[in-house]
């Protein structure tokens, strides 16, 4: 007899489909957030998978710092052609400018925390009732108890003492009007998970994934990329480093690794050696212990 | 542990899902500490934060517990009051946890925690045997069908790795699951705080015989857990290319809930009960359209048929000399999720594989004391935490299989109309 089996990551590719169409069908407006990071590049693509060969039948929203790198924007553009799906993108700045939301001052400011005003702006704006995301529950100890289905109030908030029971495959999606729903897909996936998937589906990925020389600049522990964006202190100075990015987000505090890692298989068995987790070199988690936890309840990925 | 992977293996590594049930005293969170620290899936920095937390609450050990309590609430009072899910792998399986409470009133959570598990873990305390705590974790692993039970004797370093205990614990949970419904039963004698027989087989005890609890996990035979022979495949998403190229195509998506398709198959359609062919199962893989020789659970694939049918989200394809229950009055156990009592005669809202519908409870038949496995006739009252036998009259008709045959499609949950919260879990008989 035949052995009658998928593996770990068919697995995981399966129940991930199966959510993307759950929500396709169950909501009236729901979009999928794009950051320009590894996992929200996977997600897309398992969107492209579910539906083809329909064309992805919600749009891809981008909140955009305005400190990005340029190497994301390209890729994040391109995509969004080759897939022919719809790319909405709403920037921090314009929040800043219509006063809802007042930038950081000194070396560590970030936009991190003023992207909830303008994601949440967005949804409203655009009516979203569901907006699916790339967060994984093995990235930090808040996201651990986070639902496939995560319930948000009418400001947004995440109320981690009172979510619904997730059974079997069976999700809930009622919500009442001005409710809405964030909806992880990858929320059983690993690092490696997402690395060892991107081989041997052949995902195209972001140059910044990969080793490359890069002017950057030690801080705390930490080593951020040189840009205009970065306030220097004053014993710091920025010099040439052999680095990749294991995470991609804000410029401003987003960490890079010293890495020799040339290919996807290089990358693979780094993550399957590495000592440290992934989200150890943001800084917008080194805040606090419960940084996440915090950002989540307000509105936050 | 071998923590290299290669292409090869990473194809080839199984998934299991398993769930693990206990209180604050019985090792349960130094087990699955134990279990992550053991194969490197605790980073340095999630260590060091635990070694600070530990050494500022003035601990002279590790507190492992700290890696698994999430939320903020849950570290101030020391508890965990919601089910946390644990990934770790080794070269031959990736494992998800659900982790959950153990207490009586957390019940709801080990059964959403058991509703998708592979494997139970059933911690006993050598010192104290098989008490309550044990009964109702059997139970509930049991009503949720979970195919595989390994009961961990924990603590044997404080009873000397004494083998008489150990041989006492095993006949005394016998006697305990020969009223329930576990097909395999493993027992395992360890001590999480030391190490002994979780990764590696302990020099402690001789006289056992038997493999660690890392390698049965590894070990125990999964793939005959899914029903690979009814063919149920519910319709989740229909879909139509607007555009020229694929004009007429119209696919029916959806993730394979048991059994094999296979093109050419002759199938029913229900409810409509028209009968066509399956003329592809397409998934998209590598970067091209592929059309499969056959699919099974648990698949995400999408089917065309040969005839032009009006099919839509909540109808179910099924083989014509293979099809499920139809019928509107089902007879199910039901888990209360709910501070809100299960009102008899009440409405709920439900769903079922990929249906939504409404239904009204039409009797209450019993409460089961799952502490105890008996029957309550009397106090039929179902409030938060409990388990009943109920019989529910659905606004249409539902395709169902009883749960032991198919969790899939023996399974759903009621919704509170008004307050849209899931409020029960249902376990159709």
């Amino acid at each position: 007899m035949q052995y009658y089996h998928i593996s770990h990551l068919h697995q995981l590719e399966s129940e991930a489909i199966y959510i993307i169409r759950e929500v396709a069908a169950r909501f009236e407006r729901p979009v999928m957030l794009f950051s320009g990071g590894k996992d929200s590049i996977v997600m897309t693509h398992l969107a492209f998978k579910a539906f083809y060969p329909a064309r992805i039948p919600f749009p891809l929203l981008h909140i955009d710092t305005g400190h990005n790198f340029p190497e994301t924007l390209e890729f994040r553009d391109n995509l969004a052609k080759e897939l022919g799906v719809n790319l909405e993108v709403r920037y921090v700045q314009d929040s800043i400018n219509k006063g809802k939301a007042v930038e950081e001052k000194g070396t560590n400011a970030s936009r991190n925390l003023l992207q909830i005003t303008t994601l949440l702006d967005a949804l409203e704006e655009l009516k979203v009732d569901a907006a699916m995301g790339g967060a994984r529950r093995d990235e930090e100890k808040a996201r651990a108890k986070e639902r496939f289905f995560s319930h948000r109030d009418e400001f947004g908030q995440w109320d981690p003492k009172n979510q619904r029971p997730e059974l079997w495959n069976l999700f809930n999606s009622r919500r009442h009007s001005g409710e809405h729903f964030r909806v992880f897909p990858l929320s059983n996936w690993t690092e490696l998970d997402i690395w060892q998937y991107i081989a041997i589906e052949k995902i195209k990925m972001p140059s910044l994934y990969f080793s490359h020389n890069r002017d950057c600049v030690k801080r705390d522990n930490m080593i951020l990329a040189y840009s205009e964006h970065l306030n220097l202190r004053e014993s710091e100075k920025h010099e040439m480093m052999r680095v990749r990015f294991r995470t991609i987000g804000d410029m401003t505090c987003t960490g890079a690794v010293l890495s020799p890692a040339k290919t996807i298989d290089d990358i693979i068995l780094e993550v399957a050696a590495s000592r440290i987790t992934e989200r150890g070199g943001r800084a917008d988690d080194k805040r606090s212990d419960t940084a996440m936890e915090d950002r989540k309840k307000s509105g936050y990925f | 542990m071998n923590t290299q992977f290669n292409k090869d293996s990473y194809l080839s590594m199984e998934l299991l899902r398993f769930t693990t049930a206990g209180s604050v005293d019985d090792g349960k969170s130094t087990l699955i500490g134990r279990l992550l620290l053991d194969c490197k899936a605790i980073f340095e920095d999630q260590l060091e934060a635990v070694e600070a937390t530990s050494k500022r609450r003035g601990f002279d050990h590790l507190d492992l517990s700290l890696v698994t309590d999430g939320l903020k609430a849950e570290r101030e009072q020391g508890i965990t009051i919601d089910v946390a899910y644990r990934y770790f792998a080794t070269p031959k399986r990736k494992f998800i946890i659900a982790d959950t409470p153990g207490h009586i009133q957390y019940t709801r959570n080990m059964i959403t925690g058991a509703s998708t598990a592979n494997l139970a873990i059933i911690l006993v305390d050598a010192r104290k045997g098989v008490v309550e705590q044990t009964n109702r974790h059997s139970f509930i692993a049991s009503l949720l069908g979970i195919p595989h039970v390994v009961v961990c004797i924990n603590k044997m370093d404080l009873v000397d790795y004494n083998q008489d205990v150990f041989e006492q614990i095993v006949s005394e949970y016998k006697k305990l699951s020969s009223k329930l419904d576990v097909k395999d039963v493993q027992f395992i004698p360890i001590s999480a705080l030391k190490g002994d027989n979780v990764v590696e087989r302990s020099e402690n005890m001789e006289w056992y015989q038997g493999s660690s609890l890392l390698y049965q996990l590894e070990h125990v035979h999964i793939t005959g857990d899914e029903n690979h022979i009814d063919c149920r495949f519910p319709v989740q998403y229909v879909i139509r290319p607007q555009q020229d190229k694929f004009h007429d195509y119209r696919g029916y998506a959806g993730r394979i809930a048991s059994g094999i398709f296979k093109p050419g198959d002759k199938v029913k359609i229900l409810p409509s009960g028209f009968t066509s062919e399956i003329t592809s199962i397409g998934l998209f893989e590598q970067g091209e359209f592929r059309e499969l020789q056959e699919a099974f659970s648990p698949q995400s694939v999408s089917i065309t048929l040969d005839t032009d049918l009006d099919i839509s989200r909540g109808d179910m394809i099924v083989r014509e000399n293979n099809i499920p229950n139809i019928g509107q009055d089902i007879e199910m156990m039901i888990c209360w999720l709910n501070e809100k009592k299960l009102v008899p005669g009440g409405k709920y809202a439900l769903k079922h594989t990929t249906k939504e519908a409404r239904c009204v409870i039409k009797e209450v038949r019993y409460r089961v004391d799952i502490n105890t496995f008996h029957r309550d006739e009397i106090n039929k009252e179902i409030g938060m935490n409990d388990i009943g036998r109920v019989l529910i009259r659905t606004t249409v008709p539902l395709f169902y299989d009883s749960y032991r045959k198919n969790r899939t499609t023996g399974s759903l949950i009621l919704i509170d109309e008004a307050t849209n919260e899931t409020v029960g879990a249902g376990i159709i008989i």
